[in-house]
């Protein structure tokens, strides 16, 4: 409390008043910065090294190419905001995507379709939510029970590749809107909306609230008089619908459906939303973060490809990163506890 | 106060069990509006679990709550709080990943066109805030804020909706005099309005200071309730423990003898920094030397540091006897001096681990993982504790989270007695337990340092400090200015003391 007197008083501090306000206000944002400083660096690295890197048409790329992860992680980062995780996301994505497969080649319209693989995404997340919050299952064990569930009806569903041949849907990646050299489809304008909506969602209602405060400590939300059974189920639905828009979207980018599609997509998002800065223990994190995230992620794999390097060192730069940040992350609450 | 006001809140013959034991047996209570009321008893009276019944956080199993007259049933928290019964928690509960506006504002946040408009959600809280004269900003982290001020931020997250009743559990137990005193003019300004408040603590002071009626619990059944000016406080403490005055009353610390003055351990210019600098201190044989500063001062830093449990960033620590310089606190054990953390629900219970094992785990750490001492021998030995120390139930496989705060003291104080030390250092071991257990504590202290250990003796409470440590160390501002004996100290003459610097400052 002395702190802040001293601060107010005395001019030469005001600089530091001010960085002290910030850090204050906003700590949490610092993992998020370190996020686009590291796109920054590989950025700023890869024009140097190439010449001719950086364009609008590798953000164009960056953005379609990883359009379901980005839809994936929006979702992820609202469970994982609670404190939980939710490793169905993947198997999801795969059961959507071959579900709306063969539904459509067996001509039931794509109006019809895309609202039932939605609803099949959200009965999952409301089976995992449901499980979390009722049984008291492990968020863990809960959403593992939904990935083999999810993987076993795709594979219920269809034990081959099915293509896709209704125009709706295939018009959802050839469509391509330009901007000069910035192009974007229909795919990657669904995944900017998921963003904008996640953000209005989290930091505007009070649904979004509730999420932070149940991550922050849910005995004491419940305390507070906070709907904390229905906001948490919540979280696992919007991950679950998210997981069905992202298995419609990965459809139409490959203009099939598989059902092994999406192996590991889960832990791909996890390492995005954390290297976008939120914490897996709840309560602090950004959809802008997971978003910076997933481009990360998808820079590395870009840069390796353009390196001619394996493949296999994606994964390997992946991890390293991951445990810079969760390091990073542990240093940064330890920090803040000593503190108070 | 006149009987023809009708009660705002009648509680009648509330039952609540817990399994096979019964925490609350067929209590009566009211509260009236416009009254402070005070609920009295030692830790396991009830007094929780009244108070959980009374704000929704759990169901009564019998009886029932009125309100003006009509009967409620509360199912949730939140239902009580749509009631206007609003509640401050002993363990601050909000969320320190959240701002201070938002800790406030949680829940009822204004919104424009369905979004939250932040804007009035901060200008609202900053409203609240000036109401307890608090001026932080209020778009911070509440987790950057001390203790104190969290628990200010509490109240007025409490105070800034529609309140007909007020539930304050412990509120001033991290706060210090002039805090408290802002909350006690925003009480009586609460009064005025109307407003029932059940302002619960277990400094006597205070409750002496501000409340009207008192209604005093034991063993989870209604002991009676009075006035205010018609309960000497003498009365009030046989009431709660159902002893004579005679048992209550503490024994006067015996000063060490002249043989035996023999110095233990010894710290000389320690600095933790940000928290203590050029602190000197020395330890003799048998004492008890109490620690008086205010919050901030570096009390519970420097007793961090004399057990080792912070790096020291200068200076020396010697554990005399053994010629040791304990670098950790594993180190420190090994030399036997052992640390009783202020903070036991984070840093020293282990909610889910049993009395018995609570007890037994740091004697086991220190024999280690390959030599487990078998079962029956810990059982013994923390059966012995238990009786020796009088922890209550005693029964040695209740998971320790649900003891109570003395009792839960204690089995702190078991497992570092258990390791057979030299020297005891405890912050703050009377905090928030009543005055039945404090006494216990108190007179453990006392004949500890009797049977030869020394004993380094951390309250905020001053009178405390006094009443136990044979020489006072004083503390301001990370430094030792002076080391005293009690015997020539009232608590003004230490207060003026501890304070000095402040005032210059101002």
């Amino acid at each position: 409390m002395t702190d802040l007197k001293t601060a107010a008083t005395s001019p030469l501090s005001t600089v530091l008043g001010a960085l002290n306000t910030f850090r204050s206000r906003h700590a949490s944002w610092i993992p998020v910065f370190a996020a686009v400083l590291i796109l920054v660096v590989m950025f700023g690295f890869a024009q140097w090294w190439f010449g001719n890197f950086l364009s609008l048409r590798l953000i164009s790329a960056l953005l379609l190419d990883n359009a379901y992860l980005l839809i994936l992680a929006v979702g992820m980062t609202f469970v994982i905001l609670t404190g939980g995780i939710d490793l169905s996301v993947g198997s999801v994505m795969a059961f959507t995507g071959i579900l709306c497969a063969s539904l459509v080649s067996q001509g039931v319209p794509a109006g019809v379709a895309v609202p039932l693989m939605i609803a099949a995404g959200a009965a999952i997340g409301l089976l995992i939510g449901v499980l979390v919050h009722y049984f008291d299952v492990q968020p863990f064990i809960a959403s593992l029970v939904g990935m083999f569930l999810a993987r076993g009806l795709a594979f219920l569903v269809s034990l081959r590749s099915i293509k896709v041949e209704d125009e709706w849907i295939l018009a959802l990646q050839s469509t391509r809107f330009k901007f000069g050299d910035f192009y974007i489809t229909p795919t990657g304008i669904i995944a900017l909306v998921v963003v904008v909506v996640g953000v209005l969602l989290l930091q505007f209602t009070r649904f979004g609230r509730t999420i932070y405060a149940i991550g922050g400590n849910e005995q004491s939300a419940r305390l507070m008089g906070l709907p904390v059974v229905r906001t948490k189920i919540l979280a696992y639905v919007i991950s679950g619908v998210c997981a069905g828009l992202a298995g419609l979207v990965l459809t139409a980018y490959q203009g099939s459906g598989y059902p092994l599609n999406g192996s590991g997509a889960e832990l791909d998002t996890i390492a995005a939303v954390v290297i976008g800065g939120t914490l897996l223990t709840g309560g602090s994190g950004y959809v802008i973060g997971s978003m910076i995230g997933v481009f990360v992620y998808g820079t590395i794999a870009i840069l390796i490809n353009f390196l001619g390097a394996e493949q296999s060192w994606k994964r390997i730069i992946v991890g390293g990163l991951l445990l810079v940040f969760v390091v990073v992350q542990r240093v940064i609450v330890t920090r803040s506890s000593r503190r108070t | 106060m006149d009987s023809a006001v009708p009660p705002l809140v009648e509680v009648s013959g509330a039952t609540v069990r817990f399994g096979a034991e019964t925490a609350l047996s067929s209590v009566d209570f009211r509260m009236f509006p416009g009254e402070v009321h005070s609920l009295m008893g030692e830790n396991g009276a009830g007094k929780s679990t009244l108070i959980k019944a009374l704000t929704g956080a759990l169901p009564l199993d019998a009886g029932e709550v009125r309100l003006n007259g009509v009967p409620v049933r509360f199912r949730s928290p939140h239902d009580a709080q749509q009631a206007g019964i609003r509640t401050v928690y002993q363990e601050i509960d909000l969320l320190p990943n959240l701002s201070v506006a938002e800790n406030i504002m949680l829940g009822r946040e204004p919104r424009r066109f369905g979004a939250i408009d932040w804007k009035r959600v901060r200008s609202e809280a900053t409203v609240a805030l000036a109401d307890l004269g608090l001026d932080i900003d209020p778009a911070s982290q509440l987790g950057t804020h001390s203790l104190a001020v969290q628990q200010l931020v509490a109240i007025a997250r409490a105070l800034s909706t529609e309140v007909k009743v007020l539930v304050l559990d412990e509120p001033t137990s991290s706060l210090d005099l002039d805090e408290v005193a802002e909350l006690f003019r925003v009480i009586r300004e609460l009064k005025q309005r109307g407003v029932a408040i059940l302002f619960v603590s277990h400094f006597l002071d205070q409750v002496y200071e501000i409340c009207d009626r008192i209604t005093v619990l034991r063993s989870g059944s209604l002991v009676g309730e009075y006035k205010i000016q018609e309960l000497l406080r003498i009365d009030l403490v046989q009431k709660m423990l159902g002893r004579s005055p005679g048992e209550i009353a503490t024994r006067a610390p015996a000063a060490p003898t002249e043989k035996k003055s023999q110095t233990v351990l010894s710290g000389a210019g320690l600095t933790v920094r940000p928290g203590i600098a050029n602190a000197t201190i020395e330890l003799v044989e048998g004492e008890v030397l109490g620690l008086a500063g205010l919050l901030g001062s570096g009390r519970t830093e420097l007793a961090r540091a004399l057990t080792a449990v912070d790096r020291l960033d200068g200076g020396t620590l010697l554990v005399t006897a053994t010629g040791g310089s304990p670098r950790t606190p594993r180190e420190a054990i090994f030399h036997r001096v052992v640390y009783s953390p202020e903070n036991r629900r984070t840093d020293g219970i282990i909610d889910r681990l049993s009395v018995e094992e609570n007890i037994g785990l740091a004697l086991q750490a220190q024999y280690g993982v390959f030599r487990r001492i078998p079962r029956a021998r810990m059982r013994e030995l923390a059966a012995s504790w238990v009786e020796a120390l009088g922890i209550r139930p005693a029964d040695l496989s209740r998971p320790a989270g649900q003891l109570s705060g003395g009792n839960q003291q204690k089995v702190m104080l078991a497992r570092l007695l258990a390791l057979a030390p030299r020297v005891l250092v405890l912050d703050e071991p009377t905090r928030g337990i009543d005055v039945g257990a404090k006494v216990d504590v108190q007179n453990l202290v006392g004949e500890l340092a009797d049977s030869g250990l020394s004993v380094v003796f951390i309250s905020a409470e001053l009178e405390e400090v006094l009443r136990v440590g044979h020489r006072v160390a004083i503390l301001r501002d990370g430094a030792i200015v002076d080391t005293l004996p009690s015997d020539g100290l009232t608590v003004d003459s230490l207060l003026a003391l501890v304070a000095k610097p402040d005032e210059n400052a101002e």
